[in-house]
């Protein structure tokens, strides 16, 4: 365990840029995606129209996002043809690379929560409450089955998600209450409580991109360090952990469970250069099993 | 193994109980959210409220192509179901655009694409709520909600009546007709009046409805191309004995000629056993509107 702040190390090693490199790249990506819908309402022009639940781009591309197309159809709606197609690309695209990328790269609320994840690490902040992170699939639950029993998309009624990125292009009114709520639930309540524990939104993602080939490695487990700063970094540390540490169980070093974000914390706070991003085609067996063991731990 | 099959049911059901609690609150919330606050509508094409919000992603793609920009989502803490589309009438109301972008629009079909004639949309039903204050019924001539109709003298007509105050003018009632009206709002908007005279309602708040048992006479006689009572029965006037009272032809004696002594001849009717003058001359000889009007205001005496 080092002494100083996490990724210190790292930047000793490897400069700072190279110590921040998937972190900016991240927040480039969510920047971007902001700046596409942004422009339409801010200076009139119109590539990207609509939010994060359906997009259309240049009269071109339509964008669907499968967990509220989900909801519809159990409220018993047939969504027409652009609903259809844009759900079909949106789903491709995560299978491939993983449902959580949309948490680390493209949700709104990542950098809230973030945030608020930096700050109680360096405010000391410690403790709390304790809650599974298997209640996300509870709550995701939840929502499937009220759009079902009520005809109505009944989590979009309270999506903080949803609400940010809708705000954001459409007028925002009270809803930086609800997301200044989840930032302060994050920060002194639990940490990382909403996007690690509750957001329905992020449980559906993992669950579409379970199978994704594009993964975080630990490529050279060998020269661990145990300096622990990417289990403090990581969003979902319980992803890391049989990975890095069980190779002797005869655990891969893939990180193959459904709720890593990809966001590559790990493989920038690392001094030791010991993840890399990966392909990687082989079912998520063996360390499924140990990521929730470790949950349950 | 027993205390942590103990415990696994015991997290299950701590879990399913808290997340239970608040899918109930959410539930609840999802009651209240769908009614719709009467000021409120749905861009054209939207089906019945509930259906709306089980279809409607909420991507505002329709307020994006609305050409007058009259549609905006629903924020929060407004008493509409958070980011779904509405407009409201009297500050903004639907301009019926011919080719109907929002609908175009709309990825999901909550706005129906089946909707290609904007004039067959339903948003709402106008109508003239208050009597006491539209400038017509004062008698004057507004008639701005008429003039601005989208679907002038079809869903808002004119009708003349008697001006009962000064005796000599004439009220142009505004009547809005549900089979036309859209619902658009331009009357509502277009009312000069500090408050609205004329609003839009949601159709169920605005439109009576018969008993599903209801036959209207005429209407079914339309349908049937005649009468559905067989045979039909012309109508006869109750007479004194020996007296046909017919509509167009008048007074005739009928039946039997009469025993003398039973007014017949006090009433000028002559004998037709004694005269044979034609039947049809016989009302020219009753003065006053026919013995029939005569009979039936002596009657009650």
């Amino acid at each position: 365990m080092n002494a100083g702040r996490i990724g210190a190390d790292a930047i000793a090693a490897k400069g700072r840029w190279g110590a921040h490199k998937w972190l900016i790249l991240r927040r480039s990506s969510q920047l971007a995606i902001l700046a596409l819908f942004l422009a339409g309402p801010w200076f009139g022009l119109w590539i990207v129209k609509g939010n994060l639940n359906f997009s259309y781009t240049l009269g071109l591309l339509p964008l669907t996002d499968p967990y509220v197309l989900l909801q519809s159809v159990l409220a018993g709606h047939r969504p027409e043809r652009n609903a259809l197609i844009g759900v079909a690309i949106v789903a491709a695209f995560y299978l491939l690379v993983g449902g959580r990328v949309f948490c680390a790269w493209v949700c709104p609320v990542n950098p809230v929560t973030d945030l608020a994840a930096w700050l109680r690490n360096r405010l000391g902040i410690k403790g709390g409450a304790h809650i599974s992170r298997h209640a996300r699939f509870w709550i995701l639950s939840m929502t499937l089955v009220l759009a079902l029993a009520t005809g109505s998309i009944a989590w979009e009624l309270v999506n903080p998600v949803s609400m940010l990125h809708r705000g954001l292009f459409f007028g925002l009114g009270l809803a930086w209450t609800v997301v200044l709520a989840v930032f302060l639930l994050d920060l002194f309540v639990m940490n990382r409580a909403w996007c690690g524990h509750l957001c329905p939104v992020g449980a559906f993602y993992s669950l579409l991109g379970r199978r994704s080939p594009l993964r975080v490695a630990a490529t050279r487990r060998s020269a661990c360090n145990d300096c622990n700063d990417c289990f403090a970094v990581c969003p979902e540390p319980l992803v890391i952990k049989a990975p890095l540490k069980d190779g002797d169980k005869g655990v891969g070093p893939t990180i193959v469970s459904a709720q890593c974000t990809n966001c590559g914390r790990c493989i920038d706070v690392c001094a030791k250069d010991v993840f890399t991003f990966g392909i990687h085609f082989a079912r998520p067996v063996s360390n499924q099993a140990g990521a929730t063991q470790a949950a349950s731990k | 193994m027993t205390t942590a099959r103990r415990q696994f049911i015991f997290d299950a059901a701590r879990m399913a109980c808290g997340v239970g609690l608040l899918g109930l609150g959410l539930g609840l919330y999802v009651k209240q959210a769908q009614a719709l606050p009467s000021v409120v509508f749905r861009p054209p094409g939207a089906g019945a409220e509930k259906d709306f919000l089980g279809a409607c992603i909420r991507c505002g793609l329709c307020v994006r192509d609305c050409p007058p920009q009259i549609l905006a989502l629903a924020k929060p803490e407004q008493p509409i179901a958070t980011g779904t589309p509405y407009f409201i009438a009297r500050s903004g109301p639907c301009e019926m655009c011919e080719n109907i972008p929002c609908v175009k629009a709309c990825p999901t079909g909550a706005l129906d694409h089946k909707l290609t004639d904007i004039t067959k949309a339903r948003m709402g039903l106008a109508v003239l709520v208050d009597h006491e204050t539209c400038l017509n019924f004062l008698g004057l001539r507004c008639d701005v909600c008429y003039r601005v109709c989208p679907l002038i003298d079809k869903a808002i007509t004119l009708e003349p009546r008697h001006n009962e105050r000064t005796g000599r003018h004439t009220i142009f009632e505004p009547v809005v007709h549900s089979d036309a009206c859209t619902g658009c709002g331009k009357c509502e908007a277009g009312c000069v009046l500090q408050i609205a005279a004329i609003k839009v309602y949601p159709t169920a708040l605005a439109k009576g409805e018969l008993g599903s048992h209801y036959r209207i006479g005429w209407e079914e006689k339309r349908k049937a191309g005649g009468s559905l009572v067989a045979p039909e029965i012309e109508h006869q006037y109750n007479m004194p004995e020996g007296l046909k009272y017919e509509h167009g032809k008048g007074l005739a004696p009928s039946g039997p000629p009469p025993a003398p002594g039973v007014g017949v001849d006090a009433l000028r009717v002559p004998n037709p056993g004694r005269n044979a003058a034609p039947l049809g001359g016989v009302p020219q000889n009753i003065p006053g509107g026919g013995l029939a009007d005569r009979l039936s205001i002596e009657a009650p005496r």
